[in-house]
């Protein structure tokens, strides 16, 4: 951002700051775009858009067309909305879906209200000031983050196992349970993405507003409610929408543990296990490409959801404060 | 550092260049074209590509059975090429509608298989030479419903029964059961002395309360192919007194179960018992080969132990690997000269002796050299065959009959379900969707 501000305005500043640039603001438009077309630009932009085009778009626009076909004498035949009726009419299917999208908030919720508040009492004791061995605290919260899921997985199984590790109760084998604790066990390995996130704009607010606030007599309670907080609610936001949309998406965990029948009695299957079971087929169930998508299509439809949520409710409401 | 990392960047670059090259000089195109261009004569080798599901047996294949094949066929070529057990379905699928399936396929047993033939996929055979060397319980799993055709060719078989730890037996002065009354003073003499695990088994995995409870006992008390059928015609239901009693004897193992068996995996379990901290295993004969690796202590096996008065015993004797050929295939004429080497009583003996407890299905007599796997073999003399009942139609509708034992099962050993309801529940999957059940 060093760059002169000859032409559009970096994002986030305001009106006046342009027109303060002393042009009109009526001929800008006009005059500047089509002399100096930016073709470095569409370069730069080429490759990474394609294969997003390629590996992201097409596939996701697919799976939502093969969501309107059904095969119908084994040809695939367009029927509309027929899918989605069926997977919310049908006793069997909507009570799995039903289920699934149920679990699914549950495990988001473990994490929103127990990952995403110790990240941020993390990211706090780790930009305290008088903190020592800051960087290996960090290091070390944030490796599980990096490690593999079936390993994670794993190594939890063997710890709360009753055969070899330290629990008594199986908590992975009761229904009440077994869904709680596959989230903490996500939250254990994820923990260090909403710290990070926190603590790198925690140790980026100035330390004159800190002093300022100390001189006016603030002790390290208020400072942090009434000064720090305020200017990372931003952050708790894009945290919160990321959680949201990697909780909605979750599967490999589950399926790690627990396998695609996500038991027991289906007690942890969400939407990404009951999808794998409905498009590949399980055992001797055999799989549905169009059913499979019409799940995959409200996965996506809820996901999107809750970011216009965000999008709408949240982000356009709260005040960004430019350090 | 970074400098010899920068150095090292160009050579790794280099070497994926090349790699990528390599894969374009694919081996087996060149046989192709050799074969193509001399119509078979001395110097064309074929190469055939068999799927299969069998990663564990790998080893066995390539050092063992294929080499005894290319001995006499060296102009043919096997190779074994073997995906993870839970993907092979879905990437086999893939493959065949891709065109980039092997050219020999291995077969699930019964509807998957039979769905892979319908879509014209797996090649008939029922005229392939060394079919006959099968009997019509063996090829069933294989055929179409009508039985007029057949499409792979039978491989083995897998036995359920228990296996049990004969040190600790011998340690309490105990003797394997044959009626279940037995069985149950046996669960509670091992459970009073207190050393070792009575049962052991988890329901964490599901399939194993299913598989080696449940479809392990359940023949005894639906009276094996007559209750199977009987399901199937809808002469009998799931909730008739025979089911709800087998899943009655199935809940009564719980307090024999380790402590916290509602989370224990399968492997947790087949650790649990070769370490020997338990007594009586669960079993498939498919965990013989395992065991006898990992176990340092002389194991035998019992039957199902007979319920209270009965007298012929039903074991469950699972068809459950075939071999077929792709319709696809660019060398139809090799892999039928290889299928009808897996019918001859030389890959019986080779296959039932490098993979103990997976039983050949033809009638060759076929000398097993391992004794546990002999024990399992031998009951075929004195038992009544059959197959799980959930394998053969009673799958092909939602739910899942298959799918709905496993969750049913592992409920009733955890006491989540009683059996009545877990019986009942069955049946209203079947009435769902299944004609014969619905009136």
């Amino acid at each position: 951002m060093t760059r002169p501000r000859t032409s559009a305005p970096p994002k986030g500043l305001d009106v006046e700051d342009t027109t303060a640039s002393g042009r009109p603001p009526a001929t800008r438009p006009a005059a500047r775009p089509r002399r100096r077309f930016r073709t470095h630009l569409v370069v730069f932009i080429a490759p990474a858009a394609a294969i997003y085009t390629i590996f992201m778009v097409y596939p996701l626009l697919d799976s939502l067309r093969l969501s309107l076909y059904a095969p119908v004498d084994g040809v695939q035949t367009f029927v509309g909305l027929d899918n989605f009726v069926h997977l919310l009419s049908d006793d069997l299917l909507s009570d799995a879906f039903w289920n699934a999208v149920w679990n699914n908030l549950v495990f988001f919720a473990v994490h929103f209200f127990v990952q995403n508040p110790i990240g941020l009492l993390l990211a706090a004791l780790l930009a305290a000031p008088t903190l020592r061995g800051r960087s290996a605290y960090r290091t070390l919260l944030f490796i599980p983050t990096t490690l593999s899921v079936v390993i994670v997985g794993f190594i939890w199984q063997l710890i709360i196992s009753p055969v070899w590790g330290f629990v008594e109760t199986p908590l992975l084998g009761q229904s009440s349970t077994a869904l709680v604790t596959l989230a903490l066990m996500s939250v254990w390995q994820y923990i260090g993405i909403p710290m990070i996130l926190f603590y790198a704009v925690l140790i980026s607010i100035p330390d004159e507003l800190i002093e300022a606030a100390t001189v006016d007599g603030a002790g390290a309670w208020s400072t942090f409610w009434r000064v720090k907080f305020p200017l990372i609610l931003p952050t708790v936001g894009i945290v919160s929408v990321i959680t949201y949309v990697a909780n909605m998406n979750a599967f490999d965990l589950i399926y790690t543990v627990k396998g695609a029948l996500a038991g027991p009695d289906f007690a942890s299957d969400i939407m990404g296990t009951l999808f794998f079971r409905t498009f590949f087929g399980f055992q001797l169930q055999q799989g549905s490409s169009t059913m499979g998508a019409t799940v995959a299509t409200m996965m996506f439809l809820l996901i999107l959801a809750g970011v216009l949520a965000y999008f709408y409710g949240w982000q356009r409401r709260i005040q960004s404060y430019q350090l | 550092m970074s400098n010899r990392l920068g150095r090292l960047a160009p050579a790794v670059g280099a070497v994926l260049v090349l790699a990528a090259c390599g894969e374009s000089a694919d081996p087996r195109e060149n046989t192709d074209a050799a074969g193509d261009e001399d119509g078979g004569s001395s110097g064309g080798q074929v190469t055939l590509v068999m799927e299969s599901w069998r990663n564990d047996d790998l080893a066995i294949w390539e050092d063992v059975i294929l080499p005894a094949f290319h001995e006499q066929h060296p102009d043919i070529r096997v190779t074994f090429q073997p995906t993870a057990p839970d993907e092979y379905d879905a990437a086999l699928d893939a493959k065949l509608s891709g065109g980039t399936a092997g050219d020999l396929i291995t077969c699930r047993p019964f509807d998957v298989s039979l769905r892979l033939h319908e879509d014209g996929h797996l090649a008939p055979l029922t005229d392939l030479e060394g079919m006959e060397a099968f009997g019509d319980v063996a090829r069933a799993a294989w055929s179409t419903d009508d039985g007029s055709e057949t499409f792979c060719v039978p491989m083995a078989s897998v036995i359920h029964g228990f296996l049990y730890n004969k040190a600790a037996f011998d340690e309490l002065g105990l003797t394997p059961p044959e009626t279940e009354e037995q069985f149950h003073e046996l669960l509670a003499a091992i459970a009073a002395d207190g050393t070792y695990a009575p049962l052991v088994m988890g329901t964490a995995d599901q399939w194993e309360a299913a598989t080696m409870g449940l479809q392990n006992i359940g023949p005894n008390y639906w009276n094996g192919e007559e209750g199977r059928q009987a399901l199937i015609d809808g002469a009998e239901r799931f909730d008739d007194e025979q089911y709800v009693a087998v899943f009655t004897e199935l809940a009564s193992w719980a307090e024999y179960l380790p402590s916290g068996y509602e989370s224990m995996t399968y492997p947790d379990a087949q650790n649990m018992f070769t370490l020997g901290r338990g007594a009586i295993f669960p079993a498939g004969s498919w965990e013989i080969a395992l065991f006898n690796e990992q176990a340092d202590f002389e194991m035998g096996a019992f039957a199902p132990p007979l319920p209270e008065g009965q007298d012929t015993c039903y074991i469950s004797d699972h068809t459950d690997i075939g071999i077929g050929m792709n319709a696809a295939t660019e060398h139809p004429e090799e892999v039928r000269t290889f299928l009808e080497w897996t019918t001859s009583a030389e890959f019986a003996d080779l296959y039932a002796n490098a993979l103990p407890g997976f039983f050949p299905m033809s009638d060759h007599d076929v000398e097993v050299d391992d004794p546990l796997a002999q024990e399992f073999l031998s009951w075929r003399d004195d038992c009544e065959s059959t197959i799980r009942n959930s394998y053969q139609i009673l799958s092909r509708g939602e739910p899942n009959l298959e799918n709905q034992l496993w969750d049913l099962s592992a409920q009733v050993l955890n006491g989540t379900v009683q059996p009545a309801d877990a019986a009942a529940q069955a049946q209203a999957g079947l009435e769902r969707w299944y004609e014969p059940q619905q009136q």
